[in-house]
């Protein structure tokens, strides 16, 4: 039966099934319970922003609090993975990824391919990411196009409660690394979520809007501020059909394509930076397989390529709202050779 | 409403979560005469589309509600009236109805009928009814379906009567374990929330309804407990018959994806367009469950032997009619769309001694697309028990 629960209880509850289902399930990251070993403290955080709590005392001894230290635990998240356990590590913001790369990239990515497939390494990384909570420039970056690049790794970017709880079981089922970027701006929203367990495959992408007009392909937390941008669009009678690629490694390619087909038109709205981007890697795509389609240079909506600013006015600036997508539409919608 | 001889056309509500309706198009337009059971208007909710269908017959003086409206489900959408009623009645009746739907949601909307659970042998079994008065219906689900499938029925059988309709195991939100799959487990599963809603309608007897491999079901609870079953009506049941569509049933249960599904549960309806992308997601979200793959694979073990069909609910209804006194006066129907594209119409000959209905302009499930002549079938199956 499903009821609506918030996008940070979806994840929350994904993660107590598994824990539930399979005893290899273990969670860990920084203050994931929170004052372990302080009397009367026990789980007093649940991670930075809560997504972990309560499990602490319904999984004794399967959820570790560790030093902060990325490079280590990381480090053995990764070989407690290739060693039997399905670890799902919280590294809080992905901008700390730099300093535990080499353990993901290097390593994680690589040892299936390396060992011709007789290791697995089923690891997810949780971690935040998105601007919007004026966190500035150091705590507030999209970086899944670094981990996009990366052969080997799996790149999942939920939008709703419903897909972050089908998608993060997926994750721990998967016998890949996972990387699973959970948008702090989004924790809050209430979506319907069935009380059961279940699973959404990598690689599909959702049409959560259907139109013949204009194509928009999105993820994350732009998914809502498309879909805020098409139903301004329907009431001018441009209607929109809006993507949310769900994963973007795997990418679902084809659902792209068959859009664009219809459309003949294209926008990317994208809340990382520009540059060898989902959205540059997207547009590349229907540039070459869908040319002959398209009736209209393809166009992005991405942040600015700068850090993100930490004035308040310029934060709200640099993250794309529906009234650049809608631009954006229109100049694509009424273009003319 | 004003006047007793105004008659108010309501938003239907299909389905618990339906709060708002949309008219897509009218079909009849003012002094349209109209008879019960023709179509009057499309209209499209979050969930599904569907055609409105008269339960009064009458005039159509007013339109009210607008196409591209939202209204909120029991809102008045159109008024019929005879000739006599004077302009000046219909617009004030008009006016309060525009009031009703200018203020959109009422704030008491979220009251939805309590789903409840039965435990049956162990699973957990869901039900929902809706209705206070009257003789109990049980309405009894096909393969991959659930008590959605009845969404077009359920309000308009609830005016007479206390309407339930359960989840079987493996579908819905009931237990997704199946055990071995055999149709003893489904029928299980059906007494026992059987006896629930008995106990609590204070009844000695209900009227089954079950469509396609629901039918097999409600005709083996029949057999089981035949002094719990009043009447039965079948719709498109299984095993009248070896001809089946076993690629139908195959790809339903493999489809993995949205391209995959739709094609296939379009096979279902006479008019494909009634399989909408929320169709399909909810099919889609529902096939995604932990269980119900295992579950959807184990029971084609009991529909199909090869390509044909491995039940025999021919011989079950020769022992229940030949079971006494009883057995040969419980009251039969089966409903059978024409354009049944999964289990032919032409078996609804098979179905000894019961009343037929074939209905025109449906396909597997006319439940869903011509619920008023259905809703007609069991109305009258239920008015044969002595």
């Amino acid at each position: 039966m499903a009821r609506n629960i918030t996008y940070r209880e979806a994840v929350n509850e994904a993660l107590a099934q598994e824990m539930e289902r399979d005893e290899t399930v273990i969670v860990m990251g920084e203050d994931n319970a929170g004052g372990a070993g302080s009397p009367g403290e026990d789980d007093a955080w649940g991670g930075v922003l809560g997504v972990t709590k309560g499990l602490y005392h319904k999984f004794p001894g399967r959820v570790l609090d560790t030093p902060i230290s990325e490079s280590a635990f990381i480090g053995a998240a990764i070989g407690a993975a290739t060693a039997g356990l399905r670890p799902v590590a919280e590294l809080m913001f992905v901008d700390f990824m730099g300093v535990c790369f080499d353990q993901i990239y290097n390593q994680a990515a690589k040892f299936r391919y390396m060992f011709g497939g007789k290791a697995v390494t089923p690891v997810v990384i949780r971690t935040m990411y998105g601007a919007g909570l004026r966190a500035a420039a150091q705590h507030s970056q999209c970086l899944y196009p670094l981990f996009t690049h990366i052969p080997g790794l799996k790149v999942v970017t939920p939008a709703t409660p419903y897909d972050a709880k089908g998608l993060m079981i997926q994750a721990i089922r998967d016998n890949d690394p996972v990387i699973f970027f959970e948008h702090k701006a989004l924790y809050d929203l209430s979506g319907p979520v069935p009380e059961e367990s279940y699973t959404l495959p990598f690689g599909e992408a959702n049409v959560v809007r259907e139109g013949g007009d204009v194509t928009i392909v999105t993820l994350g937390r732009m998914v809502h501020t498309s879909l805020e941008a098409a139903e301004q669009l329907a009431a001018d009678g441009v209607q929109c059909e809006v993507i949310d690629l769900r994963t973007t490694s795997p990418l679902d390619e084809d659902t792209v394509l068959e859009s664009v087909e219809g459309t003949g038109r294209l926008v990317v709205v994208d809340e990382a930076h520009p540059r060898c981007s989902i959205a540059t890697d997207v547009s590349a795509l229907a540039a070459r397989k869908a040319f002959g389609s398209l009736r209209a240079p393809v166009e992005m909506v991405t942040a600015p390529h700068t850090p993100v600013p930490f004035s308040n006015a310029l934060e709200d600036l640099y993250i794309p709202d529906a009234q650049r997508v809608v631009n954006a539409v229109k100049t694509v919608a009424g273009w003319t050779r | 409403m004003t006047d007793g001889r105004i008659v108010p056309v309501a938003m239907p509500k299909w389905g618990l979560s339906m709060q708002l309706g949309k008219i897509t198009a009218w079909v009849v337009g003012e002094g349209d005469e109209v008879s019960i059971g023709d179509d009057l208007a499309d209209i499209e909710t979050e969930k599904i589309n569907g055609t409105l269908e008269a339960a009064d017959a009458g005039t159509v003086r007013r339109i009210i509600a607008r196409v591209g409206e939202d209204v909120p489900v029991s809102g008045t959408i159109a008024l019929l009236a005879p000739a006599d009623v004077t302009e000046a009645e219909l617009d004030a009746a008009v006016e309060q109805a525009r009031a009703v739907i200018d203020a959109g949601i009422p704030d008491e909307a979220g009251d939805a009928p309590e789903l409840q659970t039965a435990d049956v042998g162990g699973r957990k079994i869901s039900y929902a009814g809706a209705g206070t008065d009257g003789e109990v219906i049980l309405l009894v689900h096909g393969y991959g379906g659930d008590r959605n499938s009845w969404l077009f029925l359920t309000e308009p059988l609830a005016a007479r009567y206390r309407v339930y309709a359960l989840d079987l195991p493996g579908h819905g939100t009931s237990a997704k374990d199946v055990g071995d799959g055999s149709i003893g487990v489904l029928a299980d599963a059906v007494t026992g929330v059987l006896d629930a809603v008995l106990i609590s309608g204070g009844a000695d007897r209900a009227h089954l309804v079950g469509h396609s491999m629901g039918g097999a079901v409600a005709l083996a609870v029949a057999a089981s407990a035949p002094g719990r079953v009043a009447s039965l009506t079948l719709i498109a049941p299984s095993g009248f018959g070896p001809e089946i569509n076993a690629g139908y049933l195959r790809g339903f249960a493999d489809a993995q994806t949205r391209r995959e599904l739709k094609p296939v549960v379009g096979q279902l309806f006479a008019d494909e367009s009634l399989v909408t992308r929320q169709v399909v997601d909810d099919l889609l979200a529902y096939k995604r469950l932990d269980g119900v793959d295992e579950a959807l694979h184990t029971l084609l073990g009991l529909l199909l032997d090869g390509d044909a069909q491995a039940t025999d609910s021919a011989a079950v209804l020769a022992a229940v009619k030949g079971a006494g006194e009883a057995g040969g006066a419980l009251p039969v129907s089966v409903v059978w769309g024409a354009a049944d594209r999964v289990i032919p119409a032409d078996q609804a000959e098979r179905v000894t001694g019961a009343a037929r209905y074939v209905v025109d302009g449906a396909g597997h499930m006319p439940h869903m697309e011509r619920p008023a002549q259905v809703q007609a079938a069991i109305e009258e199956t239920i008015a044969r028990v002595s």
